[in-house]
């Protein structure tokens, strides 16, 4: 018997019948092929998450990305008037990665004046003008002011900052989000400045964990010695079932019910979270946010107790709000076709005592123990499917979201195809 | 020795070489390089202290807490980091995650 009431088709699954219910490949996942392709047909023609604004909190702040799936690396800067935009990280004299420190494969980031080439010592203004060239008078025709750095498309929405690598992009950022995100204006992302910043190597194709977060089916299971015994036990004899999915364009979102930790039997807590009133779910005292009214976006099913909403933006990133009042974000960036590299944010608004800090960090101390095994998880799927001993599998109305993200890879990739051979044949 | 502690946690200052450790990347290592006596000593020695301890550094403002306090958050940190294996996995690593990683590279101080 369901708990939550399903859309009339049944299923959330037959709710959007372009998905079919059909057993589905994971081929994408462990073809190299598949990879190459994805470069141009996704990551070089979707809008990407690089960051957020705090991240440049001030006129010449700056810091680097490196997007190895597009092969380039950017510079993210807030320019003396104010305005986050972004370059290829090249020199325009010999080609040289114009921002690095020790390593010029490390990210970097500070704060300047002007960006100076380490190699022959061209210096580029922070809205990217060449403003000076050593021994000028030897070169030819040398036209400076057509020799700035190459720009790429920036946008901010919500204090989030996007890049898109296409010479045009199709939409702007606001168009691609689309209203089931852009609803999440106003939510006070501004407020919560205290980050945790994780990353990790991932031996697994950037879309297996994308779905490792993207149904809570394998929460009881998998994560079953998180949590007592009294809880586990519970929680696995419950199952899962969330009360809302929701697809719009190529992006997608699952809200949950939640849980009213301090209200559960003492024996299905952890000592250490009755002492810190904190745990996975984060702090339990809820910060006061300052907001009369939360955006219409969040919550969607008008669940309560609400648990989360975890919204999944095309193509590599995942913003969760929990209801307790803070918000993760996730980015995969693919370094090949089994590997990528994740990276996993904790927001919180700023902790004004000690003990809201100790709180915090049990929130990320447990967040980090749970991705430990969402990702050793992960490895030992990618090597299993790359094996190709059975080639399709089953997936449950609660894992829609996997079944909608390697629909919409297809999609794009069948899209860029297309595209392409209209190009030659024109 | 001179001791790192407030004078109230003397009881606690064998663990503070070990476990006053000013970094997520310090504490996670130190506990992964231990052995399962050796965390549930540390537990069952701070762990009846750790309310006392959170009100001790409570009581001056974060971003003013002096060496003492400052050393006694970092263990409660530590206890935090410990309480993982000790409570729910009874072994050091998280259960089915030997392998993975994940690196913290930015936090905020203290």
């Amino acid at each position: 018997m369901a708990r939550w009431p399903k859309p009339p088709e049944g299923s959330w699954t037959e709710h959007y019948p372009e998905l079919g219910t059909a057993p589905i490949s994971y081929e994408d996942s462990i073809s190299p092929e598949s990879f190459e392709l994805e470069r141009e047909a996704i990551f070089k023609r979707a809008w990407l998450n690089v960051g957020r604004v705090e991240q440049l909190p001030r006129k010449g702040s700056y810091f680097t990305r490196e997007i190895e799936v597009a092969k380039t690396s950017l510079i993210l800067v807030r320019g003396t008037d104010d305005v986050v935009r972004a370059f290829h990280n090249i020199c325009r004299h010999r080609g040289n990665k114009l921002v690095w420190n020790d390593f010029p494969r490390e990210e970097t980031s500070g704060t300047c004046r002007q960006f100076t080439c380490k190699y022959h010592g061209w210096r580029y203004d922070l809205q990217g003008r060449l403003n000076f060239v050593q021994q000028e008078g030897e070169f030819f025709d040398l036209d400076k002011d057509a020799t700035g750095l190459a720009p790429v498309h920036c946008e901010v929405w919500s204090g989030f900052v996007f890049v898109n690598l296409a010479p045009e992009p199709e939409q702007t950022l606001t168009e691609f989000l689309g209203p089931m995100i852009t609803d999440l204006d106003g939510y006070p992302f501004d407020k919560m400045t205290e980050r945790w910043q994780y990353r990790s190597q991932v031996g697994a194709n950037w879309k297996l964990f994308m779905d490792a977060f993207q149904e809570f089916y394998h929460a009881p299971v998998l994560h079953s010695n998180q949590t007592p015994d009294a809880f586990s036990a519970a929680a696995a004899q419950a199952g899962f079932e969330a009360p809302h999915y929701r697809l719009e364009g190529p992006h997608r979102l699952v809200s949950t019910s939640g849980i009213v930790a301090w209200e559960l039997a003492p024996d299905m807590r952890k000592p250490m979270e009755d002492i810190t009133r904190s745990g996975l779910f984060g702090p339990w005292d809820k910060p006061d946010l300052g907001v009369e009214k939360m955006p219409v976006g969040l919550n969607p099913a008008g669940c309560d107790p609400w648990g989360l909403d975890s919204f999944q933006l095309w193509p590599n990133f995942t913003i969760l709000i929990w209801s307790s009042g803070w918000y993760l974000t996730y980015q995969y960036w693919p370094t090949s076709y089994n590997s990528h590299t994740f990276e996993g944010n904790l927001y919180f608004v700023p902790s004004r005592t000690p003990r809201e800090r100790v709180a915090r960090e049990m929130a990320a101390v447990t967040f980090k123990e749970y991705a430990l095994q969402d990702g050793n998880t992960l490895e030992a799927t990618q090597t299993m499917l790359e094996s190709r001993a059975v080639t399709h599998f089953h997936l449950n109305d609660q894992e829609i979201l996997c079944r909608h993200l390697h629909k919409v890879t297809a999609d794009w990739i069948a899209d860029y195809q297309a595209e392409n051979e209209k190009g030659t044949t024109r | 020795m001179t001791a790192v502690l407030p004078p109230a946690f003397a009881d606690l200052e064998p663990y503070a070489a070990t476990w006053c450790l000013a970094t997520e990347t310090e504490r996670y290592a130190r506990r992964q390089a231990s052995t399962m006596p050796q965390l549930q000593e540390f537990y069952d020695a701070c762990f009846p202290r750790l309310e006392e301890a959170i009100a001790h550094c409570d009581a001056f403002p974060l971003d003013d807490l002096p060496d003492d306090a400052l050393a006694l958050l970092h263990l409660v940190y530590s206890l935090v980091m410990v309480a993982m294996s000790v409570e729910i996995f009874q072994q050091v690593k998280a259960t089915d995650a030997a392998d993975a990683e994940l690196e913290r590279i930015e936090e905020p101080v203290p």
